[in-house]
């Protein structure tokens, strides 16, 4: 708890300090945010060691493993992405600081979702995050495309979030509870009642408009487009992941049962997903709504993951680990790659891939982050997404001889990789051999932001060339005991 | 010292990763350097390689991912024994020729040393994950170095092509060896090679899987070389490539899916059916491979098409040596490997040479080069001899003993080999002589002979090529023993070597 509430108080400070801030300097306030977050993340290595399973407010709020986990993934997606605000401060006209102050909001927001453990702060988590990103969103308000985007995110939010609401309405009306420990104990007897799944069913749906899965996945590209570069980064990463802990949280402690029996459905959803985004993202040259596709087909390549799972909700070791694995590599090789589009494309006019030409010769270090980037999100060794992605393979067919699915599920995955590979490429080949450069003037590059890029490559190479430390620690996360001990009191 | 063969090109490459890009001397030096040591060290494990013996030697075991069974573990035996050693010789020579790059030199020396680690690392590996993962390391610079350095107006249309088609096969051949892995019960899972054929040897794979399994890992490693009718990419990627990079490709790494077919794919099929039902297919196809192949190579008219073509044909041979399952056809499979990984480095690098002092690889506008280039002239006659298979050189050696393991289980497929090789490889091998090096001398430009220093890789690969045509049992007697063991695994009776 003391790591949300820190988060917020850091929040309400930087808008309180806003007032006090000559105007020309209040750019720097994001240096103070990103320290007090960096505070708060090494702090959460000191006083937690959670060897149990704790809990607060009866049970609604879970501190385990997971939660753990996820709040360090959170912090440090938060920490680059308020580094990343500060340079992009000069490309929003007014309100910096209540931008910061809106990204920790919305990271407060994700730090709840991982300790979720009922479904009323699954409601509240989710529409703190999404109601901080409509803003976020639109934050550029003379850009017509952003407030585009952050309408578009508005209207389909909306209509998540009233699937979610519904969904747990009928089910708190056929169960009586919203908490998911003594959900897990109901299901068994409400399994067989169409209203408690097609209940169920709907708060799936809500949660799967997070991790833009088929078919909830149509906002997606528009939003990346139009949102400002760190808050589409922010997306990728930490709305993404803050949905499949959700997800995770919902399908493995809540309802394990039914998920057992959804595990076709689960396969349908990833397969569809990895196929749309990969096939949608080749003929894009806009390079966020590009980044926009290829963030359905990573959430595709997840649910994969969700789907070996559920193929055994009793031991989701296997599943779990890939998935917490592949996030983290994605962590580091999306914010990686967001990081250059910010410094490259500062002053572009269009976010085309083309105008990423002969950045190799202005900038070699930033051209050098994108290609690990890239070469990391098509899944190529000796990077961070190869190692993700061959744990999710791995765990797909650990099931396939008792569930003939999945090897058509890896079947998909792999025709995916190979699509993906074209334009992946695509962007390296704009970088590096693309002839009729105009500007080749060479690029300032800060010396955080520099630092942070070094950071991003130093985590996409060690987790694929030495992933020992990670994938224990993943597995020991997954097969952690669920926090059933936490029953109502 | 086999870490050392593997780790020293990587090192190089991070080591020029942080040379400033003004001192393109250094660069070269160094990356030669690394070569020549690397080469060096390889000649001294196989002058110590115990001859005889089928045990894995040089054996090295770390653990790197312990949860998974995963472990840095490397080992040679008779049959990647002559590999590591013929790719440590093409690294080396393909640091030789890639004196023709004159833009990006700091980024193309990287590629080559991580290439040429990687491969040595693919050859190397005794631990599945490794293995892969090595061979994904040296592909992936394939591709960026076509893209980059690539020659020619289909030079785009030959990366992507290569890209997509390896990828798809590399992609297809893991999702082969983890439905492999998974097939092992959980407690004794592991990706050590040698434990997961011993496995398999006591618990036999179930007929069903072994029937999905293997054409997995068939198809998967068969589109990694070329293996008719997914040989398409080959021909125009090589086109395409700067020298050093298809001399690599070609001559080396293509040769990781046929190691990977003998090394896990054999092994574990132990089913009569499918080794029946599977293995005629591959020797079917491998017939597109030699025949339709040659074919289409006779009618070339571009040098570089030519030889690219007849290099997918005499993949045909290991492949059917493959096939015929028998010690002698898998020993000549293997041995053809070795021979044609020097041969097709030898050619590509002379065209690559030609192309850079001519300007153009096509045989209308070339011809009595011979005066002119008597030196390159003269080795490249002598690779093409040995390309139709003239004893004397180590293609033959492999070739013959290919045709006669063969001929017990798979008589016409010789027949129609032999016709392939000897009939269609010599017509289009003889043309190419008498089109670009003898008769009417065009006027193509003003041509110069190689001088020393650019004679010695092709000197080095010639000479390697011929000692071993002239004292096969070198490798022979080192691949045998490894064979017999993988032939007596997959359960056949047999057959010495005749010598």
């Amino acid at each position: 708890m003391i790591l949300e509430i820190a988060v917020l108080v850091l929040g309400l400070g930087v808008l309180l300090i806003d007032l006090w801030t000559a105007p020309e300097r209040k750019r720097f306030l994001g240096y103070g945010a990103a320290a007090g977050l960096l505070l708060i993340f090494v702090f959460s290595f000191f006083r937690f060691g959670a060897a149990e399973p704790q809990g607060a407010f009866g049970g609604m709020y879970v501190i385990d493993g997971l939660a753990l986990f996820f709040k360090r993934f959170f912090l440090g997606a938060g920490i680059i992405v308020t580094l990343m605000s500060v340079e992009f401060a000069d490309r929003i006209e007014a309100g910096i600081a209540e931008f910061y102050s809106l990204i920790t909001f919305a990271l407060c927001g994700m730090m709840f979702a991982a300790s979720a453990n009922d479904f009323t702060l699954l409601f509240v988590a989710m529409e703190l995050i999404t109601v901080s990103f409509y803003i976020l969103t639109s934050f550029q308000r003379s850009r017509l495309i952003s407030l585009e985007a952050g309408v578009k995110y508005l209207i389909l939010g909306a209509l998540a979030s009233a699937f979610l609401v519904y969904g747990i309405a009928l089910v708190y009306g056929t169960t009586g509870t919203m908490k998911f420990a003594m959900l897990a104990e109901k299901t068994a007897e409400f399994a067989n009642k169409p209203l408690f799944l097609l209940g169920f069913l709907l708060i799936v749906t809500g949660l799967g408009f997070k991790i833009a899965a088929f078919p909830l996945q149509i906002w997606a590209p528009d939003v990346y487009q139009g949102a400002p570069v760190p808050i589409t980064a922010f997306l990728a990463v930490g709305s993404k992941a803050a949905g499949f802990i959700l997800l995770w949280r919902v399908l493995f402690f809540a309802v394990p049962q039914v998920t057992a029996h959804w595990t076709n459905l689960l396969i349908v959803v990833a397969a569809i997903t990895i196929l749309y985004g990969n096939l949608c993202a080749l003929p894009q040259r806009n390079i966020k709504r590009l980044f926009g596709y290829s963030s359905i087909a990573h959430a595709g390549y997840l649910l994969l993951g969700v789907a070996a799972m559920a193929a055994d909700v009793k031991n989701v070791g296997a599943g779990g680990s890939a998935i917490l694995y592949y996030l983290t590599g994605y962590l580091f090789t999306v914010l990686g790659a967001f990081l250059v589009l910010c410094l490259a494309l500062r002053h572009a006019e269009a976010e085309d891939i083309s105008s990423l030409a002969g950045l190799n010769q202005r900038s070699p270090l930033l051209a050098a982050v994108m290609t690990l980037a890239m070469v990391s999100l098509a899944g190529i060794p000796p990077l961070a997404g190869f190692f993700g992605k061959f744990l999710l393979l791995k765990a797909a067919l650990d099931h396939g001889a008792s569930n003939h699915g999945f090897y058509c599920l890896a079947g998909v995955a792999i025709i995916g990789v190979v699509i993906s590979l074209y334009y992946y490429f695509g962007v390296i080949r704009a970088m590096y051999w693309s002839p009729g450069t105009t500007d080749t003037g060479p690029m300032r590059v800060p010396v955080i932001q520099r630092a942070l890029l070094y950071v991003c490559a130093a985590g996409m190479l060690y987790l694929g060339l030495f992933p020992n430390s990670l994938v224990n620690l993943t597995l020991r996360t997954a097969q952690a005991p669920r926090g059933v001990s936490i029953t109502a009191k | 010292m086999l870490t050392a063969i593997v780790i020293v090109p990587l090192i190089t490459a991070l080591l020029l990763a942080l040379i400033p890009r003004n001192f393109r001397f250094v660069m070269r030096l160094l990356s030669l350097a690394a070569t020549l040591v690397t080469l060096v060290l390889a000649v001294f494990l196989l002058l110590r390689f115990e001859t005889g013996s089928a045990d894995y030697q040089f054996v090295v075991q770390r653990s790197w991912v312990e949860s998974l069974g995963i472990s840095f573990y490397l080992g040679v035996d008779g049959i990647n024994i002559g590999l590591v050693f013929m790719a440590a010789l093409v690294g080396f020579a393909a640091a030789c020729v890639s004196w023709e790059i004159k833009h990006h030199e700091k980024e193309f020396y990287v590629l080559l040393l991580v290439m040429t680690g990687g491969i040595i690392g693919a050859f190397a590996s005794l631990d599945l994950f490794l293995f892969y993962f090595f061979h994904e390391l040296a592909l992936v610079p394939t591709f960026i170095m076509i893209g980059l350095w690539g020659r020619g107006e289909q030079k785009n249309f030959a990366t992507f092509q290569i890209t997509l088609y390896l990828s798809l096969g590399a992609l297809i051949a893991l999702v082969g060896l983890i439905a492999l892995y998974v097939q092992m019960p959980a407690p004794v899972r592991t990706f050590e090679i040698p434990r997961i054929i011993a496995y398999f040897q006591t618990a036999p794979l179930a007929a069903s899987a072994q029937h999905w399994i293997f054409p997995l890992l068939m198809f998967g490693f068969g589109i990694l070389v070329s293996l008719w009718p997914f040989h398409t990419w080959a021909p125009i990627g090589y086109t395409a490539a700067p020298s050093a990079t298809a001399m690599l490709h070609a001559g080396v790494l293509k040769k990781f899916g046929l190691y990977g077919l003998i090394r896990v794919a054999l092994p574990i099929i132990s089913d009569d059916a499918v080794r029946k039902q599977w293995l005629w297919v591959l020797a079917l196809l491998c017939l597109g491979n030699i025949v339709y192949c040659g074919w289409v190579a006779m009618r070339q008219r571009d040098l570089n098409l030519l030889i690219g073509n007849s290099s997918v044909a005499h993949m045909g041979f290991v492949f059917l040596g493959i096939a015929s399952l028998s010690v002698i056809g898998i020993t000549g499979a293997v041995m053809v490997m070795v021979a044609h990984g020097l041969l097709a480095a030898l050619t590509f690098g002379l065209t690559g040479y030609l192309y850079n002092h001519a300007g153009t690889l096509d045989m209308d506008n070339l011809g009595g080069l011979l005066k002119k280039l008597p030196f390159i002239g003269t080795v490249m006659i002598m690779a093409m001899f040995a390309g139709c298979g003239l004893p004397g050189f180590a293609n033959f050696v492999g070739e013959v003993l290919v045709l006669f393991g063969s001929w017990k289980t798979l008589p016409w497929f010789v027949v129609a080999g032999a016709w392939g090789a000897l009939v269609i490889g010599a017509i289009y091998m003889l043309r190419a002589v008498r089109d670009v090096w003898h008769g009417e001398v065009a006027e193509t430009a003003t041509v110069q002979d190689a001088s020393a220093w650019r004679k010695v890789p092709f000197v080095l690969l010639l000479a390697a090529l011929i000692i071993v045509g002239v004292w096969p049992r070198v490798l022979t007697d080192k691949i045998e023993p490894s064979v017999k063991r993988i032939v007596t695994v997959a359960g056949l009776p047999t057959v010495a070597v005749v010598k």
